[in-house]
């Protein structure tokens, strides 16, 4: 069947895509090799929130909530002692998966506006926490001086090039684990939601349970990607729960295309990429950035992936 | 035995009575259409059977069990399927995924998400199979928007099949369509299994008169009339209606 | 008792200032179903621009005007120009409001530097009363005095007028506007300035206790979520309520538990998100 052809096309990319990765280090100084780093936790984040908006069609507002607690946590395991980087990995994913079954039950009852109003409410308030709750999270502050963490089998990474490679290998994880989730039956259910709830409800699905679990899958992945951003940046601070971030992210979807597989990455990379450049440039990023972001989305509805595919196909 | 029973059922939208009193009783195997002009309450009827609005007053038992009070997803699981009068398909995905969706509903597996769907061998032959009796496999791999209207009907129908239901309502299903596609939507329909019972609201008097053996008259929201075709054809007040 | 009383009237004239800021948002998100990210934004410039008229000149109802009439141009501009164009698509109407955010929060550090100012009050409004045997502040009266003449005023605008009724038909059903062959376009650009007006005067009016440095404009945009949401979305009333509520709680939450004061603004939003999500005096939609 042609799906095959497609996937087997897909894993070819992939394979070629691999060499230029594992070759990187050894061209490109600590720099470039961060910035990649950056990119590909940035990707596993937009990916998360691609499975809310792209996928089951709600569109998130505060998923830096559950980026941003699993990022606390990482940062209190490792002042406590802990520097298991699997502890803390499952840890993170189950701090941002309840994070996100507490706001879930809150928000998923509310529609579009509402719903964004919602979850963009609850991530703000967890943000003015983090921020004025200094005797714990020492505010604005944040909890700087965390080291790497410790993986096992004689391995460091401590220097950039290793947790590089630990990065792709978990990124490669991570992609893998979504796509079988987004080819299942829940994923294509998913997608039913997306085009039509009253369709859904009618053929005998428990919307409202799916759009749940859904959120919860989304808040553990991108709690993960709060726990390898800390070890990267050895940092956590409020504006890891930031509105700024969420945005980014939706952002991220309308440049590289909500609802694919390589779309969230591809935003994830332009996103990062002109962040970087535009901060290197001028004191007054910040206003450029903005004035990409109105012409972004005066420009692109759909995403670069959707006008390639609509390219293609005629 | 009894498959649907409404009991005094009435809805109203703030000072509106879309709904009012009425009480119906549907046999397993039958074949009933419900008419009545524009605004008699046919689709608000519906509605209120599937699960989508609540009544204000009076109950719906499905398959002898009280619904009233039950989800539109709940009463599905029962066995009941419906199709809507605006074309309601999944327009970005394919038509293969579009009843792959229907396929899957009434099994467990919908809520597995560790395996690709493909995976499934069960339903993907089922979902094949349904394309290919209804004629429609060739186009399976072809997004759902790009098909034409009367194909975008059929595939409502074959939808509400895929979760094998024991109760069908198809509210217009008719809608818009040229004279040759109705003829042959008829021919499916009045083809369906009498294990299918099916309820069937119609605005063309032709079509409802065609698949129907028993006819519900609604007026303003009430039951106006109700009886065999024949019945109904010679009621004079049922003409009034749609003349008058 | 004293101190209560105090802490009360304290609480009171946050919570006039809050209403200032979250009527104008509860009125955007009601009629046009916009979450301006930006309107915080709107208090930030004011203030500044506020600031620097008052240095200049030491006229503070001129720094009023002025402010107002730059945050009303700048909130126009954004919505006729560019927020217009995506009509229906929320998601990136949110999304630009944010690309403003920075724009205005970038110009604003630019100009004005990082460092964080109170204005000046006017010289009428300087001093406190004797309120038992503890002092209160003239100002903050002040700021109740107009927080509640400004609320009787939209109440009557919103009751009595005709574009206050149209713009109640509008939260209530924007189709029904469409079918009445209203200009929606007018309607929602005049609503869009009416609530930069409002929160451009209250960064006139809260400026000189709430302060303006960089990070303000979010702080203020999470206090009118969560009056919008306790209060009620799209709903005057709701934002007046919603505003005494959160403002007399966030003074005592402050007052007793200075560091979780938060807490206690976050607990009563997820009660009534939990209960009844379209808060206190929200429509339901169905």
């Amino acid at each position: 069947m042609k799906a095959a052809q497609i996937f087997k096309g897909k894993f070819v990319l992939l394979l070629l895509l691999a060499v230029p990765f594992l070759a990187l280090p050894s061209f490109v100084s600590n720099y470039y090799v961060g910035l990649v780093i950056q990119i590909l936790i940035t990707a596993i984040f937009a990916m998360s929130l691609d499975i809310l908006v792209g996928y089951t069609g709600l569109p998130s507002m505060g998923h830096a909530a559950y980026f941003g607690v699993a990022a606390y946590a990482t940062g209190f395991l490792y002042f406590a002692g802990f520097n298991n980087f699997w502890v803390v990995f499952v840890v993170g994913l189950g701090v941002g998966g309840f994070t996100a079954a507490l706001f879930g039950l809150l928000a998923i009852r509310a529609r579009g506006p509402y719903f964004m109003l919602i979850t963009l409410a609850l991530s703000q308030v967890l943000w003015g926490i983090a921020f004025k709750w200094r005797s714990v999270t020492k505010g604005d502050d944040g909890l700087p001086g965390i080291k790497r963490p410790e993986i096992g089998m004689g391995v460091d990474l401590i220097p950039d090039p290793h947790f590089y490679y630990f990065t792709c290998a978990i990124f490669l994880i991570v992609f893998f684990a979504l796509y079988i989730l987004v080819h299942s039956p829940f994923g294509y259910a998913l997608r039913g939601i997306r085009e039509s709830e009253s369709r859904m409800k009618s053929l005998g699905y428990n919307v409202w349970l799916y759009k749940y679990i859904a959120f919860i899958f989304a808040g553990a992945f991108a709690g993960m990607s709060g726990v390898l951003w800390v070890y990267y940046s050895g940092f956590v601070n409020p504006s890891n729960l930031g509105i700024d971030l969420s945005v980014r992210g939706l952002l991220m979807l309308i440049l590289g295309g909500a609802g694919t597989m390589f779309g969230p990455a591809i935003g994830a990379a332009i996103i990062v990429l002109l962040e970087n450049i535009v901060s290197g440039l001028t004191e007054r990023w910040s206003l450029i950035l903005g004035i990409i972001y109105v012409v972004v989305i005066m420009l692109f509805s759909e995403g670069i992936t959707s006008i390639v595919k609509k390219v293609s196909r005629d | 035995m009894t498959v649907l029973s409404i009991q005094d059922l009435s809805k109203g939208f703030g000072g509106l009575q879309a709904i009012q009193k009425v009480s119906l009783e549907i046999e397993a195997g039958e074949r009933r259409a419900i008419i009545g002009p524009n605004g008699a309450g046919k689709t608000t009827l519906f509605n209120l059977i599937s699960g989508f609005l609540f009544p204000s007053s009076g109950e719906i038992h499905l398959f002898g069990r009280d619904v009233t009070k039950l989800r539109p997803h709940q009463r599905s699981a029962l066995g009941i399927a419906r199709t809507f009068q605006l074309t309601n398909l999944f327009q970005k995905l394919t038509l293969f995924e579009n009843i792959l969706l229907g396929v899957q509903a009434t099994r467990g597996a919908r809520y597995s998400f560790y395996r690709p769907v493909k995976s499934y061998g069960e339903i993907i032959r089922e979902t094949e199979h349904l394309l290919k009796s209804w004629d429609l496999w060739e186009k399976w791999d072809v997004p759902l928007k790009n098909l034409s209207y009367g194909e975008q009907r059929q595939v409502e129908v074959v939808m509400a099949l895929a979760t094998k239901p024991r109760l069908l309502l198809l509210d217009e299903p008719a809608a818009g369509l040229a004279p040759a596609e109705t003829t042959l939507l008829v021919s499916i329909i009045k083809s369906l299994p009498r294990e299918i019972t099916t309820i069937l609201i119609e605005h063309d008097m032709d079509v409802a008169f065609e698949i129907a053996e028993k006819i519900t008259v609604l007026h303003f929201g009430n039951v106006l009339a109700e009886g065999s075709l024949e019945e109904i054809k010679g009621n004079p007040k049922v003409t009034e209606i749609y003349l008058g | 008792m004293t101190f209560w009383i105090i802490q009360i009237l304290n609480g009171l004239s946050f919570s006039m200032f809050l209403f200032l800021v979250a009527a104008g948002f509860t009125l955007i998100f009601g009629l046009m179903k916009i979450i301006n990210i930006a309107h915080g934004s709107f208090y930030l410039l004011s203030a500044y621009i506020g600031l620097t008229i008052l240095r200049a000149t030491g006229n503070f109802l001129l720094a009023t005007i002025i402010a107002s009439v730059a945050a009303v141009v700048v909130g126009m501009a954004m919505q006729s120009l560019f927020l217009r164009r995506l009509h229906m698509k929320e998601l990136q109407q949110v999304l630009l409001t944010f690309g403003f955010v920075l724009i205005i929060a970038d110009v604003c550090l630019w100009i004005w530097g990082g460092n964080s100012f109170a204005l000046p009050k006017p010289a009428s409004l300087k001093g406190s009363v004797w309120v038992g045997n503890m002092v209160f502040p003239v100002y903050r009266l002040f700021v109740i005095v107009v927080g509640i003449i400004i609320g009787v005023g939209l109440w009557i605008f919103q009751e009595k007028t005709k574009f206050g009724a149209i713009i109640r038909a509008g939260v209530d059903d924007e189709e029904m506007l469409r079918g009445a062959g209203i200009n929606v376009q007018l309607v929602f650009s005049g609503v869009f300035g009416l609530g930069a007006l409002l929160a451009g005067i209250g960064g006139m009016i809260g400026g000189p206790f709430v302060g303006v440095f960089p990070g303000v404009d979010l702080t203020i945009l999470l206090l009118a979520l969560v009056v919008v949401i306790i209060g009620g979305i799209g709903s005057l009333k709701g934002a007046f309520v919603g505003s005494l509520f959160v403002g007399l709680i966030d003074n005592f939450g402050k007052a007793l538990f200075p560091e979780i004061s938060l807490f206690t603004l976050f607990a009563p939003m997820a009660i009534i998100l939990a209960i009844k999500p379209t808060g206190i005096f929200g429509r339901i939609e169905e």
